[in-house]
């Protein structure tokens, strides 16, 4: 894992792929996935809490392994469920690498996201919600003005009978540690391992596999 | 000690590493003015004459030491074309990425300040605040690095490939924004700001790699520094920077500014006497904050950070939330007023 973790880091591509392949010669796809690619990207998104790799590389490191994957494993390998449980939105904001990290992540342990975009707004979010009915809502924002209408959010759905488990994430939510809880979300992921962790506490795992969310 | 400063006096003193009467306190309020005009935020930036009169208001209204000549980050896009995006209850955005092929990078020409309207609304609203205010407090110019304008220019992720894959591009792209960088930097010094705030977030290791920031980063900053003709703060926006400290001082910037998550103490042991601080308070924090706990805030950023000068209290992040009360604004001044004032009181300097 060491060798792939470095090459990723460093950009060095070719490392990269010959590390998975490597490793596919070992193992099934879905192996190779879980004890190499998932724990590398997962190890990178705690050496960025630590401070020890850039954003930079936590963007760049995705996007090799999303790569790999879509070269080296065979389409049926890597098949996306039609009704996605997870869903991701970057709310009332319009930067979109946080979600773009996020989405990385899920692709490469191959749990189905439904994107919604960038920019979508309150009334915008809490209809397609609606009509979707998802297990998990996860919320980008990088702006102030975006966490806080959370709140607003949180408030709307709360008037569905099951409403998603809202795990929110960017970078007022890291600067103020209090601030998820402030707004009604359900957690706060620090990082796109966070996301993966948390997903997996709540039963949501490979595309594959079954699913359940305690809610 | 010196007694009875006027702002500029106690931020010069400050920024030469000695004590001055009290803490200089910059807060780096921008929607606010609207606030104080009564009108939205879009309205706001609509005229020079409005920034100006906001900026001047609030600081008769809090005493605090300087005027901020900060619109928003979107204008510096607005002049290369692209657009912003305005909300009633937070700053402009950026709008849509004005480069979105390798063809349009390489076409790439600076924009001249004289012929950009938003940049010369800046600069009228720089001149009003200079006649307001005279030599009694520095008015804080902006700009945005040559390394961090390609956020707004491509877009972060389209920023990453090319930093990873085009190099030739890149350097193209730098080399106009740097161009662009000291021109509007100078622009507003002539005007009358006293100093000039290099945002430059990008080059934090929170964004890029330090192979990445030594390539590219640095280099910009040193020739963008070389030909800026005045004082220099860089702000890497509550990215971390106690790793980039000795290139700061090597590259002769006169400030840094210190992110909310930084360890304020760690950072004044590596920048003591060499390179003076802007920060740290927590501007998101700040939003629910009562009146306690603002205090405590100042206190323990003065205790970290303020012994032997080199030390300007603000927050960490270079902007004032919009949600931020007036409540806290006051408390923040009347504490720093408190625990701020030189010789600082032994409670604060055991143990520093």
């Amino acid at each position: 894992m060491e060798v792939f973790l470095q090459a990723l880091l460093s950009l060095d591509r070719e490392t990269a792929r010959r590390q998975m392949r490597l490793a596919l010669s070992d193992t099934n796809p879905a192996t190779a996935i879980e004890t190499l690619l998932i724990p590398t990207m997962e190890r990178i998104g705690a050496l960025w809490e630590q401070g020890d790799v850039a954003l930079s590389q936590v963007y760049m490191s995705g996007r090799i392994c999303e790569g790999i994957l879509d070269e080296l494993l065979p389409v049926a390998e890597t098949d996306e469920a039609d009704n996605p449980q997870t869903i991701i939105a970057v709310f009332e904001d319009s930067h979109a690498l946080g979600k773009r990290l996020v989405v990385s992540a899920l692709r490469v342990a191959r749990i189905p996201v439904q994107d919604y975009g960038l920019g979508v707004t309150l009334e915008e979010l809490v209809k397609k919600v609606r009509q979707d009915r998802p297990q998990v809502l996860l919320i980008s924002v990088l702006m102030l003005r975006s966490a806080l209408r959370v709140a607003e959010l949180v408030r709307q759905l709360e008037a569905m009978s099951e409403r998603p488990y809202i795990i929110v994430g960017g970078a007022p939510f890291l600067l103020d540690a209090q601030l998820w809880r402030q707004v009604g979300a359900d957690a706060m992921a620090a990082n796109s391992a966070e996301v993966l962790r948390l997903l997996k506490s709540l039963g949501i795992s490979a595309a594959k596999a079954e699913r359940s969310v305690p809610l | 000690m010196t007694t009875g400063n006027s702002s500029l006096q106690r931020v010069l003193t400050t920024l030469s590493h000695r004590e001055p009467d009290r803490v200089p306190l910059f807060l780096l309020l921008t929607t606010h003015g609207a606030k104080e005009l009564g009108l939205g935020i879009r309205e706001y930036f609509s005229r020079p004459e409005y920034v100006a009169e906001g900026q001047l208001r609030l600081q008769r209204k809090f005493g605090h030491d300087c005027l901020y000549a900060f619109w928003y980050a979107a204008a510096e896009l607005e002049a290369w074309g692209g657009s912003a995006i305005f909300y009633e209850d937070g700053p402009p955005n950026a709008g849509a990425p004005i480069f979105t092929s390798r063809s349009q990078i390489m076409a790439a020409r600076r924009p001249q300040v004289t012929a950009s309207p938003i940049l010369q609304n800046i600069l009228a609203s720089i001149a009003l605040m200079k006649q307001g205010v005279g030599d009694a407090a520095p008015i804080i110019g902006v700009v945005m690095s040559p390394f961090s304008l390609p956020v707004m220019q491509l877009g972060f992720e389209n920023y990453f490939t090319l930093m990873a894959d085009d190099k030739p591009a890149l350097l193209h792209l730098l080399e106009a924004n740097i161009a662009f960088c000291i021109e509007w930097a100078n622009a507003q010094l002539a005007a009358g700001a006293t100093a000039i705030c290099y945002f430059d977030p990008v080059s934090s290791p929170t964004i890029v790699a330090a192979e990445w920031y030594r390539a590219w980063g640095l280099p910009a900053s040193r020739q963008a520094q070389a030909a800026i003709k005045g004082p220099i703060a860089a702000h890497l926006a509550s990215g971390r920077v106690l790793p980039l400290i000795d290139d700061l001082v090597n590259s002769g910037m006169s400030v840094v500014g210190v992110g909310a998550l930084e360890d304020l103490r760690e950072v004044k042991a590596a920048c003591r006497d060499r390179i003076s601080i802007l920060g740290n308070l927590n501007g998101i924090a700040m939003t629910h904050w009562t009146p306690a706990e603002a205090e405590n805030a100042v206190k323990k950023a003065i205790a970290q950070a303020a012994p032997g000068g080199g030390f300007i209290l603000s927050d960490g992040h270079g902007e004032i939330p919009w949600q931020v009360s007036d409540e806290v604004l006051h408390a923040i001044v009347a504490a720093t007023r408190r625990w701020g004032t030189y010789p600082l009181q032994a409670e604060l300097t055991d143990g520093a």
